[in-house]
């Protein structure tokens, strides 16, 4: 999005190197809504450097940022100090999966392909491909309704890949679903992100969701939202959420979530 | 549980059998079930919503044939059913009886259409720009409340006698209906979908053509559905009022059939205004069952 896909070049680490395609930068960037009186930090100070195909979890209570972060990055909203660069187009995926209800799952796929410009002639064959690829292929003809919780965020997700983005920002997009469908999402998000090569910044306020899915975890304070710990998850993959390390990691960082909050109470 | 159990990305874990199950979709045993069943069930709904209004006409028809009997009224005045039902089979071999169809709908047609275009940009207008929903908003649903006959003698003298005064008082009735559908259509497109619009890079033609246009049309099709009763009901209004010479139209007849005591054919137009108002009903309301199941919504 600030970046075009042309300017790409690969990652060097240096600072003042522009960002790779795919990658993400984000330099003491601070956004504030409101003015005077009324002013609030909903972000404060955030470093985060985001290599090309990395899958970063961004974890903490509500009301931390989290969601501000993402709409940042997305382009929703404008940093108020710092800079952000982004390394591509920026696609971005719900809790619900907002699905236009008068159109069938392949028609919610090709209405984005349209929307970037591909031709009418390559917009269905192209959209059937993309749901083939969430698995969905047989579904193509259903309208949303007709659709599980699960399907749908698919659907979402075949959509995200109709944007042809390198980067996709996911706001808590299972929150919604129950226990196995979202388990079963795990390992779509993980396969679609991991064969097209897709960086993530998947934002959940589940700690465990974050160690299952993350290569790193960062974890968010609030009042003001800040990054208080990064951790490293060098878990091997597939990992499942009842993996024992798993469980293990989760713990480690909900103590040093817990400990933020606890500073704040206190 | 090891993680060799259920590797990621192999197909069928929980989740999508789960997923699978939900979906309405024509699974393996629907060939099982054959299209026979299918074929009586649509014949069971179909009786199911049939018969109540079978049964509401036979009711009618023999209060009707009672209070007829018990002579309250001379049948001259009131007459008896039968005696209806065979004015009416008289009629339809008139050309007269289906010049007056033609022009009564003609006419409706005409205004409506015009109501239509009038209506749509006004809704759009006070939609999308917020001095002009300040200015008119209100005044709109003023309108809706007013009896449209109340225009009438204000059309009479702004054009005369003619068919500009009717279609006038049609426009009139029908459009604040249609202007009002689209603007609480508009007003109530969920922020969900304009906010995915611009994440998909709409620009706002694209975002109004494919997300706010549709999103809207449920209440749009509401609107127009009572439009067209309005139009209908001040067209009725209207050519009872203004009557053409050499003009044959439902109302007119139904006027003429008044001023030469003729019962019979009095109520015989009446049943035939009913009915044609019941088509058109017909009409909107299935479009927009249809499109309201498409989009999954709740269908009575």
């Amino acid at each position: 999005m600030t970046v075009t896909e042309n300017e790409a070049r690969p990652a060097s680490g240096a600072a003042p190197e522009p960002v790779a395609h795919g990658g993400v930068r984000l330099t003491g960037v601070t956004k504030v809504f409101g003015r005077g009186a009324t002013a609030t930090t909903a972000v404060q100070d955030v470093d985060l450097d985001v290599r090309p195909g990395e899958f970063v979890t961004i974890v903490g209570a509500s009301g931390c940022g989290k969601s501000t972060l993402l709409s940042l990055v997305a382009g929703l909203e404008q940093v108020t100090t710092g800079t952000l660069e982004v390394g591509g187009r920026v696609a971005l995926m719900f809790q619900e999966a907002t699905l236009l209800p008068w159109l069938t799952a392949a028609q919610n796929v090709a209405l984005a392909l349209k929307l970037r410009g591909v031709a009418r002639a390559e917009r269905t064959p192209q959209a059937h491909a993309l749901l083939e690829r969430v698995r969905l292929g047989a579904y193509a003809d259903k309208r949303p309704h007709e659709l599980s919780g699960g399907m749908r965020q698919r659907v979402a997700l075949a959509r995200v890949l109709a944007q042809d983005a390198s980067v996709v920002c996911m706001d808590e997009p299972l929150g919604a679903l129950d226990a196995m469908t979202r388990d079963h999402m795990h390992d779509e998000i993980e396969r679609v992100a991991g064969e097209a090569g897709l960086t993530v910044l998947f934002v959940t306020h589940n700690v465990r969701e974050a160690v299952r899915l993350g290569d790193r975890a960062v974890l968010m304070g609030s009042s003001p939202g800040r990054v208080v710990h990064t951790e490293h998850i060098d878990l091997p993959r597939p990992r499942r959420m009842e993996d024992p390390e798993v469980a293990r990691r989760a713990g480690s960082l909900t103590a040093a979530l817990r400990e933020d909050v606890a500073r704040h109470v206190g | 549980m090891s993680v060799d159990e259920r590797p990621a990305g192999t197909g069928t874990s929980g989740g999508l059998a789960t997923a699978v199950g939900a979906a309405s979709g024509p699974g393996p045993l629907a060939p099982l079930v054959g299209a026979d069943s299918d074929r009586s069930r649509a014949l069971t709904r179909a009786w199911a919503g049939t018969w109540p209004k079978v049964g509401a006409v036979v009711a009618f028809v023999a209060i009707w044939q009672a209070v007829v009997l018990s002579g309250w009224r001379p049948e001259f005045v009131l007459p008896a059913p039968l005696t209806v039902a065979q004015t009416l089979g008289d009629l339809v071999r008139e050309p007269e009886f289906w010049q007056a169809i033609g022009t009564t709908l003609r006419r409706a047609l005409v205004g409506f259409a015009f109501a239509i275009a009038i209506g749509t940009v006004v809704g759009i207008a006070v939609s999308r720009f917020r001095p002009v929903r300040a200015a008119i908003g209100s005044l709109i649903t003023g309108l809706q409340t007013m009896p449209s006959i109340v225009w009438f003698p204000l059309a009479i003298l702004l054009f005369g006698l003619n068919e500009q005064a009717i279609t006038f008082v049609v426009i009139l009735g029908a459009a604040p209906s249609i202007a009002n559908g689209i603007i609480s259509g508009i007003d109530h497109v969920p922020p969900a979908f304009t906010r995915l619009g611009t994440v998909l890079g709409a620009g706002s033609v694209d975002l109004y053509r494919h997300f706010v246009i549709p999103a809207a049309l449920p209440s749009y099709v509401a609107g127009l559905n009572q439009g067209w009763a309005f139009a209908w009901r001040s067209l009725m209004a209207g050519e009872l009022l203004v009557i053409i010479e050499g003009k044959p139209s439902l109302g007119s007849r139904l006027s003429f059939a008044q001023d030469f005591n003729n019962a019979p054919e009095l109520i015989a137009y009446m049943l035939v205004i009913l009915v044609l108002g019941m088509l058109a009903d017909t009409v909107f309301s299935s479009q927009s069952r249809r499109m309201r199941r498409r989009r999954g919504l709740a269908v009575d």
